[in-house]
């Protein structure tokens, strides 16, 4: 042998690798095989022959689209698609963060009782279903719902919002909501008060600290919440059924569609795109930021 | 905190117990996969199907009995989950033209009908169906006919009838569609006189082009939302399945006043209870079909899911007629004659897997716009 | 708090907590709409305690929650120390990456990806029925493991590492070590990790959808299948059961944690005069 170990510091590392070694076995058998599988289906047709027709499809497939004026045109069925699942997956999550921030500021400044408490009122709706708070949502959105009937109330001219691309992002938003809060406030919480007040002494307004010290310090904390919230949301399928009145087709639709529709090897392809596209963008938004991070404080 | 840990590991423990000490090797499992709310479930006083099963099966046969219930959405979806080969369920209670898919790809065991004697007072309009010619895989469970349900204090008398109301531009915003392709393309079909089992792609095309000029005027494609969108007046028009109907006018809003009416030509619908080759315990299947057709059971069953039923022992009996009410009696049954030639005629049937692969392309092309 | 922090704050849970009103006022329903409200009853309550299906469902989905967050905090944890522990760069690059995969992939993909690859097992090995209980739970504890673990792993990182080898030292054995100086430090971790995973689990449908199999039915996807039918307020009436359930849990541990800390206070006195003694 050749580094000696004494019989205590071996048994030590033996300890280290037996905790770690359950975890190990289940990420390879239940994270990395299942990622497997999904790309062999995408490559392979029903009789498990290997296939790009899958892929193919889903970037020529085709539909005629009726513009405003009455013409048709021809257009990309599921690059519609995905480009509509992303623009309201990214228009959610920036309502979440212009939502979330103010509050995990005000929650980590505020006494360690009324944090505790405050992260519990944020987890609540979490633990009523997600079905039935949808549900609740049509209820309150609805032409003749709870909010019109405020408005009315009110003798304000009512809103339409049921049925509209704002009602789907509405739904996500107060969905994910807590995901974005989370991440945030556990990284404000640890920041240290010091640099902010140093940095007032030094005669920053209020701005020039937000911008040159809590959000730097914050970003961290900005990336994970952006990816807890963008991921789910770019791929739900029940929110837009529900808010959306049936007439928003997102790429969770379709996925679920061809699943239902019994098109396995179809609806791995474009979970298999999707899922390169999503590392992809995650992968490049983790070293832009790092270097980020680096080089700015 | 070493209170909490024990708490915890109380909690594991008893989680461990209760899952070994659920399932006794001596009690029977029978695993039964059906539409969502679609059995009696003892609300409002009623029979609670299937624990009076298990107690039934108990009380006659001296062996314990556990009745696994799953619930699912679509036809699709039961199909979906049963084609994976990843589950095994002893009844299933799919609609006509799914029938005929199982049983083209194998999917069915024969019954054996010594088993289910109350297999007797199934109506003969029942038999020889399209989907199971020589009545040897499935027994009718419910059947019902799809209306047309409009507001009529926002929908002009005149304006009523057939499948124009709606594509009616005057009612444009109030329109509720089928969040469903099969059922979307039905009505379209139905509206321009194409078989709604064609193959020709062409026609297909024509019922898209049908349903595009109606997109404009859609206020929402929907399922299970009609019942709200309805209820609350916030839609006017829509086509469901004629005993949901009732189920709405009961909880409609006081502004509201649903009618209901079926088009001359429109779809009708089987479901029945069938057998899939996965099951475990045909026998004790088939001793369960026989029981859910037994006078108390079926007459719970129809009572909470509002559609009409084909079994005898139902529709003839005098508790069930005065329950239901004369109104809810006319319209839930149309009189039978010749129910099976339309029935065979209009019903879906299973169609290529090209054309439905077809069919799910042009859906997707019309969710886009 | 500034009063405008004040009201942001109100609005944001006015926010969060409209929906719950809804549920509450339409569970106390007397007909059967989620919109059109027609009088005050308990009729949905007194349904809910005879429908054996939902409250069988019901079952189901606590214990699923519970199997899950138990089992992946328990191998979270280890996870955690062993990552911690990790002295290659490359392997806790590899670590931290595939711990992050079930976070950064959709649940639609998890979910999918699951059930492929236990439908074909299962027909590897000839199983009729490879979807059931225990798939679900795998497919829980998976996508539950990665919030736990990072709820664990900053918490190792802030603690003073001699700690632990002054007790092995001391002849603890690297068990005993952990038990008595690593885990209390790192049991709030532990303990937010829990109720994460519980959370997440309890609130999954997708991923459930997916994986579900032979005669365990969950509350959502028990409610999901209501399509044809529609949901009625005894789905509100359950929900907001739960709700006051876990309002009442909440005050309680708020409780017993005050109680924690008055002991604690107590203990310190005690041992200050000791020591001024």
């Amino acid at each position: 042998m050749k580094n000696k170990l004494t019989r205590e510091e071996r048994r030590i590392a033996w300890a280290d690798h037996a905790a770690l070694g359950p975890y190990s076995l289940w990420a390879v058998l239940f994270i990395l095989v299942p990622l497997v599988f999904v790309a062999y289906y995408a490559f392979t047709d029903n009789n498990f022959q290997f296939t790009l027709d899958n892929i193919q499809r889903f970037f020529t497939a085709t539909s005629q689209v009726t513009q405003a004026d009455g013409s048709t045109q021809e257009v990309r069925t599921y690059l519609v698609i995905f480009w509509r699942s992303l623009k309201l997956a990214v228009i959610s999550t920036l309502i979440c963060l212009v939502m979330a921030y103010p509050l995990a500021y005000i929650m980590a400044r505020a006494e360690e009782k009324v944090q505790k408490t405050f992260m519990t009122i944020i987890m609540i709706p979490m633990w009523m279903n997600f079905l039935i708070r949808t549900y609740a949502w049509m209820t309150i959105l609805q032409d003749t719902g709870i909010l019109n009937n405020f408005l009315s109330l009110l003798h304000l001219p009512g809103i339409h919002i049921i049925g509209t691309e704002a009602a789907v992002v509405i739904g996500m938003v107060y969905d994910y909501f807590p995901y974005m809060v989370l991440p945030l406030y556990s990284i404000m919480a640890k920041m240290d008060t010091k640099l902010i007040e140093a940095a007032r002494d030094l005669g920053c307004s209020s701005a020039g600290v937000l911008r040159r010290v809590i959000w730097p310090l914050s970003l961290p904390g900005v990336i994970n919440g952006i990816t807890m919230v963008l991921i789910p949301s770019i791929s739900t399928f029940y929110i837009s059924q529900k808010l959306g009145d049936g007439k928003f087709f997102l790429i969770g639709d379709a996925i679920e569609g061809q699943y239902v529709a019994n098109n396995l090897h179809f609806a791995a392809a474009m979970a298999f795109i999707l899922m390169v596209v999503l590392l992809v963008c995650m992968g490049l938004m983790r070293v832009l930021t790092n270097r980020h991070v680096e080089g700015g404080v | 905190m070493k209170r909490t840990l024990a708490l915890v590991l109380a909690l594991v423990a008893a989680l461990g117990l209760c899952l070994t000490g659920c399932g006794g090797s001596d009690t029977l499992t029978l695993n039964v996969y059906n539409w969502g709310e679609y059995i009696s479930d003892g609300s409002d006083g009623s029979l609670d199907t299937i624990k009076a099963f298990e107690s039934w099966y108990e009380a006659e046969y001296g062996q314990k009995v556990k009745v696994n219930y799953s619930t699912y959405a679509s036809n699709e979806d039961m199909y979906a989950k049963l084609k994976s080969g990843a589950v095994s369920y002893d009844v299933i209670i799919p609609s006509d033209y799914m029938i005929a898919r199982l049983k083209d790809e194998d999917m069915l065991l024969p019954l054996n009908f010594d088993n289910i004697p109350n297999y007797q007072y199934i109506d003969s309009q029942f038999q020889g169906l399209y989907y199971d010619p020589d009545d040897q895989f499935s027994v009718p469970y419910t059947y019902g006919v799809v209306g047309i349900i409009y507001d009529a204090n926002k929908v002009d008398a005149a304006d009523v009838g057939g499948w124009d109301l709606l594509w009616n531009d005057k009612y444009a915003g109030s329109i509720l569609q089928f969040n469903n392709s099969r059922d979307a393309f039905g009505t379209a079909m139905y509206k321009l006189g194409i078989d709604v089992n064609t193959t020709d792609q062409a026609q297909w095309d024509q019922a898209l082009q049908e349903l595009m000029n109606q997109r404009p005027m859609v206020k929402a494609y929907v399922m299970d939302e009609i019942f709200n969108a309805l209820e609350s007046g916030e839609a006017a028009i829509g086509a469901y399945y004629a005993g949901d109907y009732f189920t709405m006018a009961e909880a409609q809003a006081s502004t509201v006043d649903l009618q209901f009416y079926y088009p001359e030509v429109t779809n009708y619908f089987v479901d029945a209870m069938c057998i899939p080759s996965c099951c475990a315990n045909q026998e004790l299947a088939e001793i369960f079909i026989n029981y859910m057709l037994s006078e108390e059971p079926a007459v719970a069953n129809a009572e909470y899911i509002y559609y009409a039923t084909p079994n005898s022992l139902v529709y003839e009996n005098e508790t069930y007629i005065e329950d239901m009410g004369q109104e809810a009696m006319e319209i839930l049954y149309p009189s039978l004659d010749g129910f099976a030639e339309k029935y065979n005629q209009y019903a879906y049937r299973n169609l290529p897997t090209e054309t439905l692969d077809y069919m799910n392309t042009l859906w997707e092309g019309l969710k886009i716009n | 708090m500034k009063p405008i922090a004040k009201f942001y704050t109100a609005l944001i849970f006015l926010f969060l907590f409209a929906p719950i009103a809804i549920l509450l006022v339409f569970s106390f329903n007397e007909g059967n709409s989620l919109s059109v409200f027609s009088g005050f009853s308990l009729y949905w309550y007194k349904e809910l305690f005879h429908d054996t299906n939902t409250l069988g469902a019901l079952k189901n989905t606590l214990v699923l929650a519970l199997c899950a967050s138990i089992l992946s905090t328990i191998m979270g944890t280890a996870a955690a120390v062993g990552i911690n522990k990790l002295r290659s760069r490359f392997m806790k690059a590899a670590m931290s990456t595939v711990t992050n995969i079930p976070m950064v992939n959709p649940d639609i993909i998890t979910g999918i990806s699951l059930m492929l690859m236990f439908v074909f097992a299962g027909r590897l090995i000839g199983l009729g029925t490879s979807l059931n209980f225990w798939t679900m739970l795998i497919a829980h504890i998976t996508f539950c493991l990665p919030y736990v673990i990072l709820q664990v792993l900053p918490k190792l990182r802030q603690m003073d590492k001699s700690l632990p080898e002054a007790a092995m030292d001391l002849g603890c054995t690297p068990f005993r070590a952990f038990l008595k100086v690593e885990l209390p430090e790192i049991f709030p971790g532990i303990l937010t990790g829990l109720i994460m995973a519980f959370t997440l689990s309890l609130d999954d449908f997708v991923i459930s959808y997916f994986t579900a199999g032979n005669g365990f039915e969950t509350l959502p996807i028990r409610i999901y299948s209501m399509t044809k039918k529609t949901v009625t307020p005894k789905m509100y009436a359950l929900a907001t059961l739960i709700f006051f359930a876990i309002l009442a849990l909440l005050l309680l541990s708020n409780l017993a944690d005050v109680d924690d800390e008055e002991k604690q206070a107590r203990r310190e006195r005690r041992r200050k005069k000791r020591s001024g003694a």
